[in-house]
């Protein structure tokens, strides 16, 4: 058995993904540049988060796979990120 | 006609990842808790990074992401001789990103900067945590690069030879996925290590 309706990206769509990915990329840069302590690490890392939020729905493909891979992958997030609440309660609140 | 399940070697892969992923999300939760507690010694130690060589790898290693992709474009419009180019220019850029990891560690060991040397003895308990951290990180990231590099100079084999092909193209798929998941990794290393001083 195999694909019952194939999905081709289109070349087009990867240029862009990664011009988008890029210009990301240099935002993270400008924004260390600028210190604004506390709030370069939130800021870089919701950067990063939503450049891995692309590269996992194009590049990865998974906008156009079945809804089990999307479950899957929230769900193992879901479980990483309870794990870092989990231990830093530990860590601050001890 | 031959047997085969191409949505499940894809979920086999992503459990694959999911492994990865734990693995790698370990190792950031150590970075987290000791940046957390040494923080004035993490930002003394990330000044010896150079953050112009991570940019560079950065942009290259996006691009190599985007020609991986592209060759599956490529691979499905039945154009097997673009998507060989195409990949073969996402092993270029690994080979650039590894040159230059050996430049960046290069210069970090020949001033002293490794982990055990004479110079790090010296430093406090934070700084060496940072930069056992950042070669752990960065050398198992690199590992994998290696990993993915062999695993695309097969598939590109096979789709230059045909075996690969518009009907059947689950392995370079898979192999794909495994490249984004190294520039994965990166995108949250880069800032981690190299930006946010």
């Amino acid at each position: 058995m195999h694909n019952d309706a194939v999905h081709i990206t289109p070349y087009r769509t990867h240029l862009w993904v990664l011009v988008t990915l890029l210009a990301l990329t240099f935002v993270t840069i400008t924004v260390t540049w600028i210190d604004l302590s506390a709030l370069t690490v939130l800021i870089a890392m919701v950067i990063a988060s939503v450049k891995g939020y692309i590269v996992l729905t194009y590049f990865m493909h998974l906008k156009y796979e079945s809804s089990l891979f999307r479950v899957f992958v929230f769900m193992v997030l879901a479980i990483y990120v309870l794990v870092i609440l989990f231990t830093f309660s530990d860590y601050l609140f001890r | 006609m031959e047997h085969r399940d191409d949505i499940g070697a894809k979920l086999g892969m992503w459990v694959f990842i999911f492994t990865e992923i734990l693995l790698f999300g370990g190792l950031f939760l150590v970075y987290a808790i000791m940046r957390n507690n040494y923080s004035k010694e993490f930002h003394e130690a990330a000044h010896h990074l150079n953050a112009f060589i991570g940019t560079i790898n950065t942009v290259v290693l996006l691009l190599s992401s985007a020609t991986v992709a592209m060759s599956i474009t490529a691979v499905q419009k039945g154009n097997n001789k673009l998507a060989v180019i195409l990949l073969f220019a996402t092993l270029v850029c690994a080979a650039v990103f590894m040159v230059n990891k050996y430049f960046e560690w290069g210069h970090k060991i020949h001033i002293g900067l490794y982990p055990g040397s004479d110079l790090m003895m010296t430093l406090s308990h934070g700084q060496v945590m940072f930069f056992s951290l950042y070669y752990f990180m960065t050398g198992l990231h690199m590992f994998h690069l290696v990993v993915g590099g062999i695993i695309l100079t097969i598939v590109m084999i096979k789709v230059n030879s045909g075996a690969i092909n518009t009907g059947k193209y689950v392995l370079l798929e898979n192999g794909g996925l495994y490249w984004h998941l190294v520039d994965l990794i990166w995108i949250f290393l880069f800032p981690l290590l190299y930006l946010i001083t």
